[in-house]
């Protein structure tokens, strides 16, 4: 076993390690957890789809919720993606400060993120669309609100790893925390993406 | 510049294209007549692909990793367009 074993170096931001398939674990493990979370969203988006289609009169989106709105949370979101990035991009070079500046406007843009779906659930609910009005307020409400929930833990595991990193935890050759997570946040993005065109635009 | 071992990308120029193909989207949502349904639809989820491509590729780093793990996400990907494929055909189709 140890023969196909593979050593994959510190230029990956942590300790040498042996691993079989040459991916660290932690990063190996959040891409199967990303995986088996592919399918849950999919089984969720892939409802919306089949329900949509099967329901003959179904309100255009924009007749019920805020378009402009959540186009500004969008991008509110892409730009806490960008910030992340930047902030691995960052520590890869090996400056803390900017790593630490990066990682606090990702939690920043993170917590307007669901402040800002806070708000639009409020309005919807006060208008009347709640999740008991239709299908389209249930499936609205469960899938975006899942979305969401994912969104708060990320900003939740976000301010332990900012914590971290204000502890001066991370250096430049030890740093798969912020990579790990980075990988999750991105791919909450990813998934409002897709979220955003089929149940707000389409 | 490195990281990674790779050339680390231009990300301000990936997030700049994220952000104008989500204006370019609203844009053609609000004008496209919602009467023209199949251009509504190929034309959103082209745009929603190219930018979940792009996070993907870039800002996961899934460009610059090993095969193996593009065979799990692709094949991940592969099993959820089956699952939402039946789900539509079994809406769609005509019942016997």
């Amino acid at each position: 076993m140890e023969a196909i074993a593979v050593a994959h170096g510190a230029v990956h931001g942590h300790e040498e390690e042996y691993t079989t398939t040459g991916i660290p674990h932690d990063k190996m493990g959040m891409w199967v957890f990303l995986c088996s979370e592919v399918m849950f969203f999919t089984g969720l988006i892939g409802s919306y789809i089949v329900l949509r289609f099967a329901t003959p009169l179904w309100p255009p989106p924009a007749s019920v919720l805020n378009i402009p709105l959540t186009a500004m949370n969008t991008f509110i979101l892409i730009c806490s993606s960008v910030t992340m990035v930047q902030a691995l991009a960052a520590i890869s070079r090996g400056d803390s400060r900017k790593m630490k500046l990066f990682l606090c406007l990702t939690l920043l843009f993170g917590s307007i993120f669901i402040s800002i779906q806070g708000v639009e659930y409020w309005k919807l609910v006060h208008e009347g669309f709640n999740p008991h009005v239709s299908l389209f307020g249930s499936v609205f409400f469960t899938t975006t609100g899942f979305h969401g929930f994912h969104v708060f833990c990320g900003v939740v595991c976000m301010s332990f790893v900012t914590g971290k990193a204000f502890l001066g935890k991370y250096t430049q050759a030890s740093h798969q925390g912020i990579e790990t997570l980075g990988l999750y946040w991105h791919f909450v993005d990813l998934v409002w993406i897709v979220l955003f065109t089929i149940i707000y635009l389409i | 510049m490195s990281e990674g071992g790779h050339k680390t990308p231009n990300y301000m120029a990936i997030f700049w294209w994220l952000a104008g193909f989500t204006a370019v989207e609203v844009a053609y949502s609000s004008l496209l007549p919602h009467t023209q349904k199949v251009l509504l639809i190929v034309g959103l989820v082209g745009f929603a692909a190219i930018k979940a491509t792009l996070v993907a590729l870039y800002f996961m780093h899934l460009k610059f990793e090993r095969k193996s793990l593009g065979i799990i996400v692709g094949s991940t990907l592969i099993l959820g367009v089956i699952l939402v494929s039946v789900g539509m055909a079994e809406t769609l189709l005509p019942r016997p």
